[in-house]
């Protein structure tokens, strides 16, 4: 072992690789071997610690001191006060924005206190390139004992008694889906990760795969052993270069310690994974098309049954698992089905990560016990909405899930309550929302994208979506009547009851969850022609109020259609026939004097 | 002119070794279409029609499948390319704004090339970086947290 004293471990996720972490590294390596203690300290690139919004972050081991928004230049200040004279650097130290006070250790920050980190134990903790450290974790144990001293289908009650569900949206049983995959014979199987992160503003299964790749490879291979299948694809998006770095690297670790390839740890088990790419189709995420896809084909969706686990890829019995799910999969067989049954609510067991995101103070990657309310995960986890603004609504599911309002927030979030309050759980995108966004342009936002994804397989997918997104389009620009509401309305629930998978089925929730939680709001753009939240354009009216305009010419200068009169030092008129609703001139005036109706 | 020809020829020679290293065909358009797309930075009818003809399988089926996958491009991206998140984080705080300042200040629009070449710009559904949003990227540069105000500063950089 090192004879390291103390480690930095710096983020080393996509959002702080973004902000300069690599360079970071590189300073802090090279101010400690300045200072001469570059053999005391070890400096190490970890996965994603989750704390997006205060990236890039950097901790400090033995004594846990979390430093944040920490650029590449205060480095050497690290180093010198911390490192060399034991001081922590105050000015980095997360600011509690309640108590007004720097908190040195993570484990008091609120954002940490009610998580718990189960698919994410390792994200942030080890250096994902070594396996070493992934093994220093107990990790391979859990393979080590599958191949040793438990039979396939020991394997798969643990799965099946620990109440496992997929995480990628489906929320089906893991271990029972082993279990069908299990009992056909064949001469071949396969076991497929779904790495295909599609649903935006969702990046968990990125997060794990740059931060832990090796749970992932060594959960691929206790699925192998359990529904004999000697091969394991991973398909995952082209985008994520760092993700299949990582993963690439760790294949190839595995490989020359064998915990892969011909007969693991001695046994006549053989199990090898390669990697195949997608190209960006948001339906790939569903397992039929996913299959298509590695095939080499267009990824559309085939009707079920024949299931994957009777007839996948090339014809042969496949299971296909999401990343998440299969983080799970080592500690679960490593504590036992009855710890994993333990947490959790009846129904939906273990922990969930969401991507914690839109307008909320701290933006970032969390995990959290199913059964957790929304009002926990908002205002305690997530800090609340952002400049103190009134919140609106929680949109989960990415673009098959709806949006949830203040009456839903102490719904304890799992995924049968979800679907209950017309959303679901989905990929775990959870984006916040104030009282300046306008529900009818968010579900036009998702509906554009649904419209965009559709594969043009089937009818009521590809037509119902376009005509959804126009029916949309008419509310935002005040062109629809009310009996264009009842239309959706029925155009909705025709489409979920005809398409063909899971993204023409749930496409329409956006717009139902809305239009039942906002209805008011859609009638104020179809009876009044009025945007209440002030954000479709076409809806806008722009008044300069005298009384406030100092005369500056700053929003005479910024309008692009000279709409705007007036001498300098008096106020200033916009002529509204001339106006094109841009904005420009509310964003640039510095006096208020510009108010939207 | 003659030096663009033989670049040309070149590059049509590595696509041909790549796809003649390969084990068996079956199955590997995909793959075949990535690495063709990093050859020539984007897939051309004829490049689609070579593959078509390696792999033995109809220039309709390559056509397809790359008109399928929006990572597949059938159009030259520009000298700079811009690519923005759309996702539903950068959205909900202000990409839309973003994005029109961006197509204001190149000319460009999304998913196509200035006519001089200069500017591209890809919408993306999410980079991951949504701590950041709204984001977009500038080849290894990533701008996050971007007003409307400084697009304009930073696209004058790369005029």
């Amino acid at each position: 072992m090192s004879n390291f004293k103390m480690h930095m471990l710096v983020c080393g996720g996509t959002g702080c690789i973004s902000a300069e972490s690599e360079l970071i590294v590189s300073n802090l390596q090279s101010e400690l071997e300045a200072v001469g203690m570059g053999d005391q300290v070890q400096v190490l690139k970890t996965g994603c610690f989750g704390f997006c919004e205060k990236g890039p972050v950097v901790k400090v081991l033995p004594d846990n001191t979390f430093y944040v928004e920490v650029k590449p230049a205060d480095a050497a200040e690290l180093v010198k006060e911390h490192i060399v004279k034991g001081r922590k650097v105050e000015r980095l130290l997360y600011m509690d924005p309640d108590k007004k006070e720097r908190v040195a250790d993570s484990k008091n920050m609120d954002f940490y206190k009610k998580q718990m980190r189960i698919a994410l134990r390792n994200c942030g903790f080890i250096d994902p390139d070594k396996v070493e450290e992934y093994i220093a974790r107990d990790g391979y144990h859990a393979l080590g004992m599958a191949v040793t001293s438990m039979t396939p289908q020991e394997v798969i009650n643990v799965i099946k008694e620990s109440g496992l569900r997929g995480r990628g949206g489906g929320g089906f049983p893991t271990g029972l889906k082993w279990e069908f995959a299990s009992k056909y014979d064949a001469d071949q199987k396969y076991v497929v990760c779904n790495a295909d992160e599609g649903d935006p503003g969702a990046f968990m299964d990125r997060s794990i795969l740059e931060g832990d790749p090796h749970s992932i490879i060594e959960a691929m291979a206790i699925c192998g052993y359990a529904i004999g299948a000697s091969k394991g694809q991973v398909y995952i998006r082209a985008e994520y270069p760092l993700a299949i770095k990582r993963l690439e690297k760790g294949i190839q670790d595995a490989r020359e310690a064998g915990l892969l390839g011909e007969n693991i740890m001695g046994t006549d088990f053989s199990f090898d994974i390669e990697l195949s790419f997608g190209a960006g189709a948001f339906v790939c995420g569903e397992e039929t098309a996913l299959i298509h896809s590695m095939e080499g084909e267009r990824g559309e969706p085939t009707t079920k049954p024949p299931f994957p686990a009777e007839s996948g890829y090339w014809g042969k019995p496949t299971n296909v698992n999401n990343v998440e799910t299969l983080a799970n999969i080592p500690i679960i067989l490593l504590k036992g089905s009855a710890w994993f049954a333990g947490i959790g609510t009846e129904k939906s067991k273990g922990t969930k990560v969401f991507a914690l995101a839109g307008k909320i103070n701290n933006v970032g990657l969390i995990e959290v016990p199913m059964g957790t309310t929304l009002r926990e995960v908002i205002y305690d986890i997530g800090g609340g909405i952002k400049n103190g603004k009134k919140f609106k609504a929680v949109q989960t599911g990415g673009p098959s899930g709806g949006c949830l309002t203040e009456k839903d927030l102490d719904t304890p979030i799992d995924f049968d309550n979800l679907i209950a309050k017309g959303s679901m759980m989905g990929s775990g995108g959870m984006i916040v929302m104030d009282e300046d966004d306008c529900m009818p342009a968010v579900a036009k936002f998702y509906l554009e994208f649904t419209e965009e994804e559709s594969c043009g397989k089937c009818t009521p997918c590809r037509i119902g979506t376009k005509r959804l997104s126009e029916l949309l389009e008419m509310v935002t620009e005040g062109k629809a009547e009310v009996k264009h509401l009842d239309e959706m309305k029925r155009l909705s629930r025709v489409i979920k009851d005809t398409a063909l998978c899971g993204l023409g089925q749930t496409a329409p929730n956006p717009v139902l969850s809305t239009l039942d939680a906002f209805y008011d709001e859609y009638l104020a753009h179809v009876q009044d022609k009025k945007c209440p939240a002030g954000q479709c354009t076409h809806l806008m009216t722009y008044t300069i109020d005298p009384e406030a305009c100092v005369g500056c010419t700053a929003c005479r200068r910024v309008c692009p259609v000279e709409a705007i009169t007036g001498e300098v030092k008096k106020p200033h008129v916009i002529d509204q026939d001339k106006c094109i609703k841009c904005g420009a001139c509310y964003d640039k005036c510095k006096f208020n004097a510009i108010s939207v109706n | 002119m003659a030096a663009i020809i033989q670049q040309k020829e070149e590059k049509f020679k590595e696509l041909e070794q790549y796809i003649d290293s390969l084990p068996d065909t079956k199955g590997e358009l995909i793959r075949v279409l990535h690495k063709a797309q990093g050859i020539f930075g984007f897939l051309p009818e004829e490049v689609q029609r070579f593959i078509a003809k390696k792999m033995k399988v109809s220039t309709a089926k390559v056509f397809g499948v790359v008109s399928f996958y929006s990572f597949f491009t059938m159009e030259p991206k520009g000298e700079v390319d811009i690519s923005i998140c759309l996702g539903t984080a950068c959205y909900v705080r202000g990409a839309e704004k973003i994005l029109t300042e961006l197509k204001k200040e190149t000319g460009a629009e999304v998913g196509k090339t200035t006519p001089n070449g200069k500017f591209s710009i890809t919408g993306l559904r999410c980079i991951g970086a949504c701590g950041l949003a709204p984001v977009f990227t500038i080849g290894e540069k990533v701008y996050g947290r971007v007003t409307p105000e400084q697009v304009k500063d930073i696209i004058a950089q790369y005029k």
